[in-house]
């Protein structure tokens, strides 16, 4: 049986299932044009809670909630949750696989971590290793900024290239053979790139190589072209991280410039205060388990690759001159597919 | 498909050097220029209040800076000093009252942390290298003034 494909596509031949999604968002995120597409928003940074970091464990334990609730399931129909985020030991999902109490695999693909996690999901329910695998993450503003910039009443000014931090979080559940549901049908996992940016606020051109990377190696393991899907999704490039996606991609003797959208730049429709558009593992992850996998539900797209992207570095490794590694997942999403 | 070979790191940098968005430094200038002249004006003001309660030269001096490092942490306190700082950069970042909000923003960011190794800990993790540096050029500029002057 040839699950491999190329250099380093699987293909999916038992049709793993997206059977519900779910998505959380704040309150810049709801001001947004996909605003009335997110589950469960909130209007302050603690949505309740004392800290930020407690507000971000309780909208990824929830929208958690929320998508085995809409699939009819409990935890205990659950065989894995993959889940991460941006937090020094991923604590956001540490904490909300506490209390689901699910089999948890943590990851750690920063933005990237919804596709790595559809990816790695569509593996175990493909492969009859999982009934049910739940994915999801994260990411928080607040959480994120005292992390990894500043504190947040520090008057700063952004640089032009910055993105902001998506408050947001998405889940959904891949199950085994169901059909009527989009499916997973390949996924290509990226390499790290790094082609030298050192910038932190810079993170879309610092990731654009890797997305480009893997949405082509995409597009030859499965020998499709680009127009093939209605949407080639990337994560968080925001604009100039698009721009310079479009660019790279072009030299190639491609053109993926008509399909091709990117969460960072959609979510916050083009607001001048956002910078270049949002970031984050809640970038992607409320757009796809908002808006667009709701579209394929009600059939408005009907394939799409969902290329998420991460930039893998620290603090730690920026002070310490270190320039930014980057990783894109891709995983193709089809209806009516059923191999 | 392997991107190292389609381009290399110099040519990528190069062209994003070349095609990211540039910062508009007429404006932001102009902005730093305004808030920060502000801010003197303020501070000028606080002079001459200080001599219209017949304070001395000394006297005067405490009451301006206490008078704008308070200033600059109430406002950050109350959610207004990052706003401004967005908008102006170093004309708000630089003067004194961007002193205190670089204390006072990590004293309210790290408050779940605990007094002691939240607070405490964290108080001059913006300011401390201002100190830091602050206090080794004044003993230097010190010691050159004790054998030279």
């Amino acid at each position: 049986m040839g699950k491999r494909i190329g250099h380093r596509t699987v293909k999916f031949t038992n049709a793993p299932a997206i059977i519900s999604f779910a998505s959380a968002a704040g309150e810049n995120e709801k001001k947004g044009p996909y605003g009335g597409y997110f589950d469960l928003t909130f209007d302050d940074g603690l949505w309740g809670e004392k800290t930020y970091e407690l507000a971000e464990r309780k909208m990824l334990t929830r929208v958690s909630q929320e998508a085995l609730k809409k699939a009819g399931l409990t935890p205990a129909d659950v065989s894995y949750m993959l889940a991460g985020d941006l937090l020094n030991q991923i604590i956001s999902s540490g904490f909300a696989a506490r209390a689901l109490e699910i089999p948890f695999i943590g990851l750690y693909g920063a933005c990237s971590t919804m596709a790595e996690s559809v990816m790695l999901g569509a593996m175990l329910a493909d492969g009859g290793y999982a009934l049910n695998v739940l994915c999801a993450t994260s990411s928080h503003f607040a959480t994120a900024e005292r992390q990894y910039r500043n504190p947040l009443e520090l008057g700063t000014p952004r640089t032009p290239t910055a993105q902001n931090t998506v408050t947001g979080a998405g889940a959904l559940v891949i199950s085994a053979q169901k059909a009527g549901f989009p499916a997973v049908t390949f996924a290509t996992a990226g390499r790290v790139i790094d082609l030298g940016i050192n910038d932190v606020s810079d993170l879309g051109a610092a990731m654009a190589p890797a997305a480009a990377e893997t949405i082509i190696t995409h597009l030859e393991d499965t020998d499709r072209g680009a127009d093939y899907y209605d949407y080639i999704i990337t994560g968080d490039l925001g604009t100039f991280g698009s721009e310079m996606l479009l660019r790279m991609i072009s030299g190639t003797g491609r053109d993926i410039s008509a399909n091709h959208r990117d969460c960072g730049v959609l979510i916050y429709g083009g607001d001048k205060k956002m910078g270049c558009g949002g970031s984050g593992c809640g970038c992607s992850a409320a757009m796809m388990c908002g808006y667009f996998l709701n579209e394929m539900k009600n059939g408005r797209i009907n394939r799409m690759l969902f290329t998420a992207t991460g930039a893998l570095h620290s603090p730690t490794s920026m002070l310490q001159n270190e320039t930014i590694p980057a990783i894109a997942h891709a995983v193709a999403i089809e209806n009516g597919s059923v191999v | 498909m392997d991107i190292k070979k389609s381009i290399d790191d110099k040519t990528y940098k190069r062209q994003v050097k070349q095609k990211e968005p540039k910062s508009r430094l007429l404006k932001e200038c102009a902005a730093a220029f305004l808030v920060g002249g502000l801010i003197c004006v303020l501070g000028e003001a606080l002079n001459d209040i200080g001599g219209c309660l017949k304070l001395d030269k000394q006297a005067t001096d405490v009451f301006r800076s206490t008078a704008l490092i308070f200033l600059g942490a109430l406002f950050t306190g109350i959610g207004w000093y990052d706003v401004l700082g967005k908008f102006a950069g170093a004309g708000s970042i630089v003067p004194i009252t961007g002193f205190a909000n670089s204390v006072v923003s990590p004293a309210l960011e790290y408050k779940w942390e605990g007094q002691v190794l939240g607070v405490g800990a964290k108080l001059f993790t913006i300011a401390g290298p201002v100190l830091v540096f602050g206090i080794i050029s004044a003993v230097l500029v010190g010691l050159i003034y004790c054998i030279f002057g």
